[in-house]
């Protein structure tokens, strides 16, 4: 059985829907790319699956839990296992890059004293081993505002990971980087996959990077699933449709 | 056709200021001869004041002479007779000094609490956002003086009274500053603590603090600067400080004293208006770079 389960999930922001009727079974270890243009309710749907934004109707479920019915301690709980990447790295930039990566413990093991800064020195090796596992350990100390954005979103990986999380939900990751820090943060994207066992679900603009990384795409257009299957079976004709390449 | 659109915008532009500007001065002028009206300017009476000012300026001036200037506090035109009640002045000074310290620390910590409450990105909800920023108002808006009065009359004379009508003051209007630093914060830190599973102290802690934490050092600082000058004044309603010994000078018409006060006070707070901004300006620009 597929332990993430969507169904009827529908968003409404006033008048415009963002999401509707989505029904999605997403598979355990795998890289899931959801791609459209932008407004069709890619961020909407990967944010919803981590309740920063509150569903309008329909379910989500993991394993045995209705996610969506979840509240306080369960909800941060959830929230922790279920990591999340962003488009733009939501870095803390005045703080050091070890402590950016810290903040991915927070959820799984708070204490009181986490408040005045303090963190043990257990999750401290766990911050600078998962940091030198993207080559970082050297930039730990470094404000994090300095580095390049390459490097801002594998520290982001980093701190995902500290989450020791079941699912990472990446919400446009290389939307604002060069085509080499691209591939760079898509790489490790794979590497935790193939080496943690990571479920990825990936918010992607390019088709190109799509196809070549993720074992599964759903095409969303105006909040609705238009095309579900492997990367191969993608037709010129359906990508097209996806992008409204036709208008003009 | 593209000339056209950008000839007929800019006639637009310019027809919309002339109606402003034109608007605006009509106001203007009507508010100035209102305004002079109504407080009754008076030039013969503004003429025949001004000499005044100068004669009590320079009766509260010291009447030193260069050729004792260093002596002893007994030898008339010495600054040390002009200064003779100098321990006096510096343990005053020091308990103003003391009196805007305190106040601005409570009042901080106070403020800092309540400014959570009161921004509407971090308040639990929009009830207590609207109350706590009601209450905030209502603490910036009655000035320290009316406070000290109230204070005086309830807890008697002293520093005490000082105390806490600067930091009611202080609070809300530090309270306001914090809060609205807070609102002009990127959520979007603070949304990748909330996504990895943090609760609402460490969103705060981690995401929104590192932003606004030097924007809220400079407030505390000038708040300081303002409190210091603040404090002096409230002596004069009886709540301690140097500023009680200025009024009780200024009373008994003791015409030096009150220069020697004056310029010890004006010395004071230059000095911790530079330090302070000094101060500021180091720890926003360090962490700005």
């Amino acid at each position: 059985m597929k332990p993430l389960r969507i169904k009827n999930l529908k968003k409404k922001f006033k008048d415009t829907v963002a999401i509707n009727e989505v029904n999605l079974e997403i598979e355990e270890g795998k890289i899931t790319g959801i791609i459209g243009r932008s407004g069709s309710g890619k961020s909407t749907l990967l944010r919803m699956i981590n309740r920063l934004i509150e569903p309008t109707e329909g379910t989500i479920e993991f394993n045995d839990t209705i996610i969506t019915d979840i509240k306080g301690k369960a909800l941060r709980k959830w929230r922790s296992e279920c990591a999340m990447i962003f488009q733009q790295f939501n870095l803390v930039d005045r703080l050091d890059v070890l402590t950016n990566v810290l903040i991915g413990s927070l959820g799984r093991n708070y204490s009181f004293l986490n408040l005045f800064g303090y963190f043990s020195k257990e999750e401290k090796i766990n911050a600078l081993r998962n940091l030198s596992r993207f080559e970082l350990t050297e930039k730990s100390l470094q404000r994090s505002g300095t580095l390049s954005g390459g490097q801002q979103q594998r520290v982001a990986i980093a701190r995902a990971l500290m989450q020791k999380p079941k699912i990472l939900l990446a919400d446009e990751p290389i939307s604002s980087l060069d085509p080499k820090n691209s591939k760079r943060v898509m790489d490790d994207m794979l590497k935790i996959n193939r080496e943690d066992g990571i479920t990825i679900i990936c918010n992607l603009h390019s088709l190109e990077i799509a196809k070549k990384y993720c074992d599964r795409l759903i095409g969303l257009s105006e909040g609705e699933v238009v095309f579900d299957g492997k990367p191969n079976e993608l037709t010129a004709d359906i990508s097209k449709k996806l992008y409204d390449l036709d208008d003009e | 056709m593209n000339e056209i659109i950008l000839n007929s915008h800019n006639k637009s532009l310019i027809r919309k200021k002339r109606f402003w500007n034109i608007s605006l001065i009509t106001l203007l002028l009507i508010g100035v001869t209102l305004s002079s009206k109504i407080i009754d300017i008076n030039s013969s009476n503004l003429l025949n004041g001004i000499p005044r000012l100068g004669d009590y300026v320079s009766q509260i001036l010291p009447s030193l002479e260069t050729s004792n200037l260093f002596l002893s506090s007994n030898d008339q035109g010495s600054v040390a007779y002009w200064y003779f009640n100098l321990p006096k002045y510096l343990k005053l000074l020091f308990e103003t000094f003391n009196m805007a310290l305190l106040a601005t620390i409570i009042s901080s910590t106070l403020a800092l609490f309540f400014s959570f409450l009161a921004a509407k990105n971090t308040s639990p909800n929009s009830l207590i956002f609207f109350t706590i920023r009601r209450i905030l108002e209502f603490f910036r808006g009655v000035p320290e003086i009316i406070f000290a009065i109230l204070f005086v009359w309830v807890l008697g004379i002293g520093p005490l009274a000082g105390i806490i009508a600067m930091t009611l003051h202080t609070t809300g209007s530090l309270g306001k500053l914090f809060s609205e630093a807070h609102e002009n914060s990127n959520n979007k830190p603070i949304d990748a603590v909330k996504a990895s599973g943090g609760n609402w102290s460490s969103e705060m802690k981690f995401g929104l603090l590192p932003q606004v934490l030097p924007n809220l050092i400079s407030y505390v600082l000038l708040r300081f600067e303002i409190n210091i000058r603040a404090s002096t004044i409230l002596g004069f309603v009886g709540a301690g400080g140097i500023g009680q010994e200025l009024y009780l000078v200024i009373n008994f018409n003791y015409y030096e004293e009150v220069s020697a006060i004056i310029l010890l006070i004006i010395l004071t707070v230059v000095s911790i208006d530079l330090f302070s901004g000094y101060l500021r300006k180091n720890i926003t620009g360090v962490e700005n770079d």
